[in-house]
């Protein structure tokens, strides 16, 4: 299901001295059957903007539209039938305590008043499918973190949804659990043919599940494109933030690192390789064919969700025209240099 | 031993009298309260599950006015309204009138409180799967917040046996009615202190069993 989103204003308590423009004049077509990233730091109108995007808020203006239909003006009845085809999990699970794991699973079926018989068997079918089979009968508060989401997104998957909101998903989890949570939603957008929209604050997750990715700052959207893209041409002052804190070097001694640093100082230029040319000798080919003097300070490769993305900081010394040719043919194979974080 | 066969009588007479009226007034004060509180809660916007800021703020003042109504005042008022239902204003039965008014304004707050410590999260994802309202109050409200309506519901009984002992003093039955004519107006001080003590151990019996409840509620979460 393709989603588009036509010029949306979101304002909170206006004409008060507290009015907040949450979401100002958005407009984003989300692929169908894909993962789609929206990332963001807080206070940037994520929540607002999925609050919008799931129907659980009416925009001030704009349109949400899913496929050909248009859905932000759905009367209530329609809205809440609407609702049923879509899915959504949260930070902080929001599950229902006075339920148990299976019984938190049967809700959304229970609510389309689906008989008994078809619910049991399917709640099983959805605990083998998010590998919790033997924990039908727990209490919520016996579950650790990640199988609280898993059981959560057994419950969104309930009514086979065609979309799926994930919003913050990962955040309240450590960086295993993230990673087999985002293992586990990968699948099932395959496997289900699912149109998902990931929102979050962390690089690592649109790297690690993201096929196409939007910057959300200040209400607005700043750069949209594809994942490899966005890493590749962060083009917005915003974006390299994202991007720098993901290649951040410290602390040095962790073993998932993306970077190794090799010195703490210098590394005014930053080459970032894509794909296939993070096999190519470009390196050696370069110290042959200049005289200059290379120094790399750190490098490292980040895996997106289905390719490479290599980095390398490094200082490139000589004299000026014979450093600004090497650059140019660095460039001309492909690679991207950036000089003191600008791509110039 | 007449004497005391006398007191024993009197006593299981009142303390009857008591619970057949706390009982009552309990259940008929549940049954205004709980919509009232139910409405209070999902008509608050800040709830977001049925905003209705003007309802909600009519219900709010409604509510405070008649919780800060004193109980006596309130139950004199309400003579004539007890004469109409029941066909008189003394004793057990009438009493129970004004006692479940009284008690109402109080329930609804303590239920609008306790669904409104339910977890907005929570609501907000039962929303998000399409649930009606009626769907939201019955099966994710109510269920979530129990452990906290059963705390609230031990805490009306109590009120209400301070209430009902208070209406036997113009004119209602039970033990504050044996304690007032008996204990007060007769000069009998072991009827009075009878009575108190069996009122005292009603209220540890139910604070005991609505405690239970709650604890065992939570347990099984």
């Amino acid at each position: 299901m393709e989603i588009k989103l036509d010029h949306l204003v979101k304002v909170y308590d206006k004409n008060t001295p507290r009015e907040v423009c949450a979401v100002r004049d958005i407009s984003l077509e989300i692929p169908s059957k894909g993962i789609f990233g929206i990332i963001g730091k807080s206070g940037a109108g994520k929540s607002t903007l999925v609050r919008l995007v799931s129907l659980l808020e009416r925009p001030d203006s704009g349109e949400v539209i899913y496929g050909e239909q248009r859905v932000d003006n759905l009367s209530e009845g329609e809205l809440i039938l609407r609702r049923r085809r879509l899915g959504m999990i949260f930070q902080n699970f929001n599950l229902f305590s006075s339920r148990t794991a299976g019984q938190n699973i049967a809700y959304p079926l229970e609510i389309c008043s689906v008989p008994k018989t078809i619910i049991h068997k399917r709640v099983e079918e959805l605990l083998s499918l998010v590998g919790l089979s033997d924990r039908a009968d727990a209490a919520i508060s016996t579950l650790s973190g990640g199988q609280k989401q898993r059981i959560a997104i057994a419950r969104a998957l309930a009514n086979n949804p065609d979309i799926l909101f994930c919003d913050e998903a990962t955040s309240a989890l450590d960086p295993q659990t993230t990673h087999s949570i985002l293992d586990l939603i990968r699948t099932i957008q395959r496997e289900m043919n699912l149109t998902v929209v990931m929102i979050t604050h962390q690089m690592e997750v649109v790297r690690d599940a993201c096929s196409s990715v939007a910057v959300l700052n200040e209400g607005q959207v700043v750069e949209q494109g594809s994942v490899e893209d966005i890493f590749l041409h962060p083009s917005t002052e915003i974006t390299r933030e994202f991007l720098s804190n993901l290649t951040q070097p410290v602390p040095v001694h962790t073993p998932k690192e993306d970077m190794v640093r090799w010195s703490t100082h210098g590394g005014k230029y930053t080459l970032r390789f894509n794909g296939s040319l993070t096999d190519e000798p470009v390196l050696s080919q370069l110290a042959r064919n200049f005289s200059i003097e290379f120094n790399i300070r750190a490098g490292g490769i980040q895996n997106l969700s289905d390719h490479k993305v290599g980095t390398l900081v490094t200082d490139i010394t000589g004299d000026d025209a014979e450093v600004r040719r090497a650059i140019a043919y660095l460039r001309s194979t492909g690679i991207i240099v950036e000089y003191d974080g600008v791509e110039e | 031993m007449i004497a005391v066969n006398k007191l024993l009588l009197l006593v299981s007479v009142a303390t009857w009298q008591t619970i057949i009226m706390v009982l009552l007034s309990t259940v008929f004060s549940i049954l205004l309260g709980l919509p009232l509180g139910i409405l209070l809660c999902i008509s608050n916007p800040d709830t977001g599950i049925h905003p209705r800021p003007v309802l909600n703020q009519v219900l709010t003042r409604i509510v405070n006015a008649l919780r800060s109504f004193p109980f006596i005042i309130l139950m004199i008022l309400l003579f004539p309204l007890s004469r109409i239902l029941i066909g008189t204003s003394i004793g057990t039965a009438a009493t129970i009138v004004p006692l479940s008014i009284a008690a109402a304004p109080f329930v609804a707050r303590i239920i609008e409180s306790a669904l409104k410590e339910v977890d907005p999260g929570v609501v907000q994802a039962a929303r998000s799967m399409g649930s009606s309202i009626m769907q939201i109050i019955v099966k994710v409200l109510i269920p979530e917040a129990l452990p906290s309506l059963a705390d609230g519901i031990t805490l009306t009984i109590i009120n209400l046996i301070g209430y009902s002992a208070m209406a036997g003093a113009i004119g209602g039955g039970g033990l504050g009615d044996l304690a007032i004519r008996y204990g007060y107006q007769r000069f009998r001080p072991d009827v009075m202190a009878a009575a108190v003590i069996v009122i005292l151990v009603l209220v540890e019996a139910i604070q005991f069993a609505g405690t239970t409840i709650s604890a065992r509620l939570m347990g099984r979460r």
